[in-house]
C-alpha cells in the first residue's frame, strides 16, 4: 500500500516538475527571458560614426566661401554636432528649435533629404557647406535648381501634385495651430492649385524643372527674393 | 530663443530660399547687419586665470553679464581685457555654459558659493542642465533646512515679550526653556509610566487567599487601581485642557496625532464611568479598556527617537505599501498551490485556501511553528520554495525603509549638536562684534592722540605705541564718529553702559546728592536708562560722596571716550548752582566746538606714558589729586574750569 502511495505521489512530483521546466523554456524561446547577460549588450548601436571633413583648402576650393568663413561655419557645425556627423534626429531637433510653435519635423525631413546629396543618412560638414555655398553663394540658376530637387521628393525630375501637397502641408505645419486667419484644411491643398496654375504651363499635372526655372525667372517676387538672403553669412 | 544653437541661424536662413517660388507675397527686407566687425577673441581675466573666448560665444545669452553690454563695466584699457575679481574654478562652469549652452553644476563646489557665482553672471540656476539639476536641488534644499534650523533656534532666544498663553504653549512645546516645563514634563512623564505598569500588573494573577483560582491583582485591589487610574486620567486631563488653552490654532491642534492619542487614551475611563450600571455592554466596555494601552504612545512627546521612528514610517509609507502587495500577491499564489498540493493527502490540515494562508504567511516570514505542515512530497517542495522566496521578498523594501530612517536620525543628529555648539557659536559671534566695536573705540582714542600730538607738537616716544591703522579703518571710524556728533551720543562699551544705568538708578534715591555727572548727561553716552536729566538739580549742595562712576576702571579694554574726573577738593564747597549751570553749559558748548579739548584721558592697562598724570587713572579711582588750574605742563588736558577749585576736568572725546 505504500508503494501505491508513492507511486501516485512520485508521478504527481514528476508531472509537476517537467510542468515546471517546459514552461521556463517556452517562456525562453519566446525571448521573454534570457538567462545571459550578453544579450543585452549586443542591442546597443555602435556609436556614433566619427567623421573628419576634408582639409581646408580642398573646400576652399569647391565651395564660395573664403577660409575664415569655412572656420566660422566648421566651428558652428561642430560645436553642436561633436562628432562631425548630422543624422536625421539631431536635425531635426535643431530645426524645431527654430519653430517653436509648430511642427517643423516634416520640413527638416525633406531638408535633410535636400542636404544629404549622396543619401546615406547623414549629413557631414561637406554636405553641409556645399548646400550653403549654393544657397548663399550660387547663382539664381543654382538656386532654383536647389528648391527643385527640395520639392522633388522622390529625385524623378517632376514635381507632382501630391509631392507639392506633401511639401505645402509640411510648410503649413511650421506655422502651428494659433495663426490668423485661422488655417483651414484645404489651405494648402489651395495653395498648391495656385502653384501649379502658375507653373505647369503644359498642364500635364506635373512640373519639370525647366518650366520652374522658366517661370520662376519671369516672376518678379521670387526674383527678388532669392537675393534675400545673400549677407547671411 | 534658441541660442544653444544660433550657430544654426545662417543655415536655417539658408534654408529658408526653399520658401521662395511657393511665396505668392514678396517677402520682407532682411535686417542688415551693421556690425560687421569679424569674430574676434576676448580675453576673460578671472583672478589672474585668463579665458578666451569668442566674441560671438558670449553673445548668446544677451540677458547674463557677458552677453550684454554690463561686461564693459570690467574692461581694462591698459590690458585690453575684461577683469573679474572672482573664482576662478567657477567660472569654468559658467564659460562652459556659453560654449556648450548646458549649464552643470560641479559636486565639489559649495552650494552658496556657486549660487552667489551665478547671481553675479545674471544666469539663472534653473537651467542647469538635467545630469547636474537633483544634485543642486538637493544640495540647495540641504542649505536651506540647515539656515531654517538656525532661524527657529534664533527665535525662541528672541522671543521675549509674550503673553501667558503662547508662554505656556512655548512650555509645552519645548521642555528645556524653563524650569517649570521641564517639572512638567517629567511628571507628566512619570505618570504615563505608573499609568501603563497600572495597567499591565492589573492581569498579573496575584497569590489565592481563599479560593480556589488565582485572581488577578485588578480584580483584587480593585479600589487601588481605581484610585491610581483616576489620579493618572485627572492629570492626563488637566494636562490636554491646559494644551487646548494654549493651542495657537485649537483646531490645528484638535485634529493632530498627539491630541488625538490623548483623548483616545482618557476617552475609556469616562466611558466606564458612565457605563458602569448598564451590564449589557459591558462587554463592549472591556474592550474599550484595550484602548489604555493608547497612553504608552503619549510617550512620543518625550522620545524623539519614537517620533523619528513615526515619521519615518509617515514617509517609507510608499515602500511599506509595496511590501504589503508584494506579500499578499505571493502569499495567495502559494497558499494555492500549497492547497492544491495537499489536496490529495488524507488528514491534511489545508482544509481550504484561506486556511492555507496561515500556513504560507508563518513560512514566508520564516517563523515556522509547526502546526501546519506539508505531507505530500510536492506540498514539501512547494513548501520551501516558498520559504526561500518569502526571505527574498521580505528584504526588498527594508534597505529603502532603512535609509529613510538613517537621513531623517542623522538630520535630527545634526540638529542637536547644532543646538549644544550653539552656545560656542554665539560666544564667538559676540566675541567678534565686541573685538570690532572695541577697535573702533580704540581706533577713536589713538586718532585723537594723533591729533592732539600733532597740535602739540610734541614728537615724543608716545607715538610710537600708538597702532597704525589703515586707511580703511580710519575711513570706518569717521564714518561712526559722523554718526556720533549727528546724535549728540557716544559709543561707550558694555561695562560703561551699565556703569552708567546703575548709577542713573541710584540716583533716584533723593538721598544722594546728585553728582555732576548726571549734570552732565547729555554728554554722557548712550544712557537709555529713565533719569537723564538735563536741568540742573534742586539740589545745590555740592561735589557728592560718590565717586563719578566713570571711575571705575575694570579690566583691561576700558576705553573710555568720555570721563569726567572729577577731583574732590574738600575745601571748595562754594560752587553754587549756577556755576554749574555754567560749567554745564560751557560744557556743552565746548563739546560741539571742536577746537579746544581734543584729547581723551585713557585708561590703559599697560601704557602709562599716555596718561598726563600716568598714576591716576588706573584701577578705581576715587579721587584725583586736584589740578592747579591752568597747568600747562599736561599736554593732553586741558581743564574746563576755570576759577573754582574744584576741577572738574572734562575731558572728552568730542
Amino acid at each position: 500500500m505504500l508503494s501505491a502511495i508513492w507511486e501516485t505521489e512520485g508521478l504527481q512530483t514528476v508531472g509537476i516538475v517537467v510542468l515546471v521546466f517546459a514552461s521556463i523554456k517556452l517562456l525562453h524561446i519566446l525571448g521573454l527571458i534570457s538567462f545571459s547577460e550578453d544579450s543585452v549588450e549586443d542591442e546597443l548601436e555602435l556609436s556614433a560614426v566619427r567623421h573628419r571633413p576634408e582639409g581646408l583648402e580642398q573646400l576652399e576650393a569647391q565651395t564660395r566661401f573664403s577660409r575664415k568663413e569655412l572656420q566660422i561655419l566648421y566651428r558652428g557645425f561642430k560645436n553642436e554636432c561633436p562628432s562631425g556627423v548630422v543624422n536625421e534626429d539631431t536635425f531635426k531637433d535643431i530645426y524645431a528649435q527654430f519653430f517653436p510653435q509648430g511642427d517643423a519635423s516634416t520640413y527638416a525631413h525633406f531638408l535633410f533629404n535636400a542636404f544629404d546629396t549622396d543619401h546615406n543618412g547623414s549629413v557631414s560638414f561637406e554636405d553641409f557647406v556645399m548646400g550653403l555655398s549654393i544657397l548663399l553663394r550660387g547663382t539664381v540658376q543654382e538656386k532654383l535648381i536647389w528648391a527643385f530637387n527640395l520639392y522633388d521628393i522622390n529625385k524623378d525630375g517632376y514635381i507632382t501634385k501630391e509631392e507639392m501637397l506633401d511639401i505645402m502641408k509640411a510648410i503649413y505645419d511650421m506655422m502651428g495651430k494659433c495663426t490668423y486667419p485661422v488655417l483651414k484644411e484645404e489651405t494648402p491643398r489651395q495653395h498648391v492649385e495656385v502653384f501649379f496654375q502658375k507653373m505647369d504651363k503644359n498642364k500635364d499635372g506635373v512640373v519639370t524643372i525647366d518650366e520652374f526655372i522658366d517661370c520662376c525667372q519671369n516672376d518678379e517676387n521670387i526674383m527678388r527674393s532669392m537675393h534675400l538672403f545673400e549677407n547671411v553669412l | 530663443m534658441a541660442t544653444g544653437v544660433a550657430a544654426w541661424l545662417p543655415f536655417a536662413r539658408a534654408a529658408a530660399i526653399g520658401w521662395m517660388p511657393v511665396a505668392n507675397c514678396p517677402m520682407p527686407i532682411a535686417p542688415r547687419d551693421n556690425s560687421k566687425k569679424q569674430d574676434e577673441l576676448i580675453i576673460l581675466n578671472v583672478s589672474g586665470r585668463r579665458f578666451q573666448t569668442w566674441r560671438t560665444t558670449l553673445d548668446r545669452y544677451p540677458d547674463t553679464l557677458l552677453g550684454s553690454s554690463e561686461k564693459d563695466f570690467f574692461y581694462n584699457e591698459e590690458t585690453k581685457e575684461y577683469f573679474f575679481d572672482r573664482d576662478p574654478d567657477a567660472f569654468r562652469s559658467i564659460l562652459n555654459f556659453y560654449r556648450t549652452g548646458k549649464l552643470h553644476y560641479p559636486r565639489h563646489e559649495c552650494i552658496s558659493a556657486y549660487d552667489e557665482e551665478l547671481t553675479f553672471f545674471g544666469i539663472i540656476p534653473e537651467i542647469i542642465g538635467d545630469c547636474c539639476y537633483e544634485e543642486y536641488k538637493d544640495r540647495k534644499r540641504e542649505n536651506l533646512e540647515r539656515l531654517q534650523d538656525d532661524q527657529e533656534e534664533n527665535k525662541d532666544l528672541k522671543q521675549s515679550n509674550l503673553n501667558f498663553r503662547e508662554t505656556m504653549w512655548r512650555a509645552f512645546e519645548n521642555p528645556h526653556t524653563s524650569t517649570l516645563a521641564l517639572v512638567f514634563y517629567y511628571v507628566t512623564g512619570f505618570f504615563i509610566a505608573i499609568s501603563v505598569i497600572t495597567n499591565v500588573v492589573e492581569t498579573v494573577p496575584c497569590g489565592s487567599t481563599t479560593n480556589q483560582k488565582d485572581m488577578p491583582c485588578g480584580e483584587r485591589y480593585t479600589v487601588a487601581f481605581f484610585c491610581i487610574d483616576t489620579a493618572c486620567v485627572m492629570i492626563f486631563t488637566v494636562e490636554y485642557l491646559m494644551r487646548l488653552f494654549a493651542a495657537p490654532s485649537r483646531y490645528r491642534f484638535m485634529r493632530s496625532v498627539m491630541s488625538i492619542i490623548d483623548v483616545v487614551a482618557i476617552l475609556p475611563y469616562y466611558i466606564g464611568l458612565v457605563m458602569t450600571n448598564n451590564e449589557d455592554v459591558s462587554g463592549a466596555f472591556v474592550t474599550l479598556r484595550v484602548f489604555r494601552v493608547f497612553r504608552i504612545f503619549k510617550f512620543s512627546r518625550h522620545s524623539q527617537g519614537l517620533r523619528i521612528l513615526g515619521y519615518t514610517l509617515k514617509s517609507c509609507a510608499s515602500e511599506l505599501g509595496f511590501l504589503l502587495f508584494s506579500l499578499t500577491m505571493a502569499i495567495i499564489i502559494f497558499a494555492t498551490v500549497m492547497f492544491y498540493a495537499e489536496k490529495g493527502s488524507s488528514s491534511s490540515k489545508f482544509t481550504s485556501i484561506p486556511a492555507s494562508f496561515w500556513y504560507t504567511i508563518v513560512t514566508m516570514t520564516t517563523l515556522g511553528y509547526g502546526d501546519m505542515v506539508p505531507k505530500t512530497i510536492a506540498g514539501k517542495i512547494f513548501g520551501s520554495i516558498c520559504s526561500l522566496s518569502g526571505v527574498l521578498v521580505i528584504a526588498l523594501p527594508v534597505p529603502v525603509i532603512v535609509s529613510n530612517f538613517s537621513r531623517i536620525y542623522h538630520q535630527n543628529q545634526r540638529a542637536d549638536k547644532r543646538r549644544a555648539q550653539k552656545k560656542a557659536r554665539l560666544t564667538r559671534i559676540r566675541i567678534a562684534k565686541s573685538s570690532s566695536a572695541n577697535a573702533f573705540l580704540q581706533g577713536k582714542r589713538n586718532g585723537l592722540i594723533n591729533e592732539l600730538l600733532e597740535l602739540t607738537g610734541t614728537d615724543n616716544d608716545d607715538q610710537k605705541l600708538i597702532r597704525t591703522i589703515s586707511l580703511l579703518e580710519s575711513q570706518h571710524h569717521h564714518l561712526l564718529h559722523c554718526l556720533e556728533k549727528t546724535t549728540a551720543h557716544e559709543f561707550v562699551d558694555e561695562q560703561m553702559y551699565e556703569q552708567n544705568c546703575l548709577e542713573t538708578a541710584l540716583q533716584t534715591y533723593p538721598s544722594h546728592s546728585p553728582s555732576i555727572a548726571s549734570q552732565d548727561s547729555p554728554v554722557v553716552s548712550c544712557c537709555g536708562c529713565g533719569a537723564k536729566r538735563n536741568a540742573p538739580l534742586p539740589n545745590a549742595s555740592l561735589p557728592p560722596a560718590n565717586p563719578i562712576p566713570t571711575h571705575h576702571h575694570q579690566g583691561p579694554l576700558q576705553e573710555l571716550s568720555a570721563l569726567h574726573i572729577q577731583s574732590r577738593d574738600p575745601l571748595s564747597h562754594t560752587t553754587s548752582r549756577s556755576k554749574l549751570n555754567l560749567k554745564t553749559d560751557d560744557s556743552n558748548r565746548i563739546n560741539c566746538k571742536s577746537g579746544r579739548i581734543t584729547t581723551a584721558i585713557i585708561s590703559l592697562p599697560t601704557p602709562p606714558a599716555l596718561t598726563p598724570d600716568g598714576d591716576g587713572l588706573h584701577g578705581p579711582l576715587q579721587r584725583r589729586v586736584p589740578l592747579p588750574p591752568g597747568r600747562p605742563a599736561a599736554p593732553s588736558i586741558q581743564t574746563t574750569t576755570s576759577s573754582a577749585e574744584t576741577n572738574i576736568v572734562k575731558v572728552s572725546a568730542l
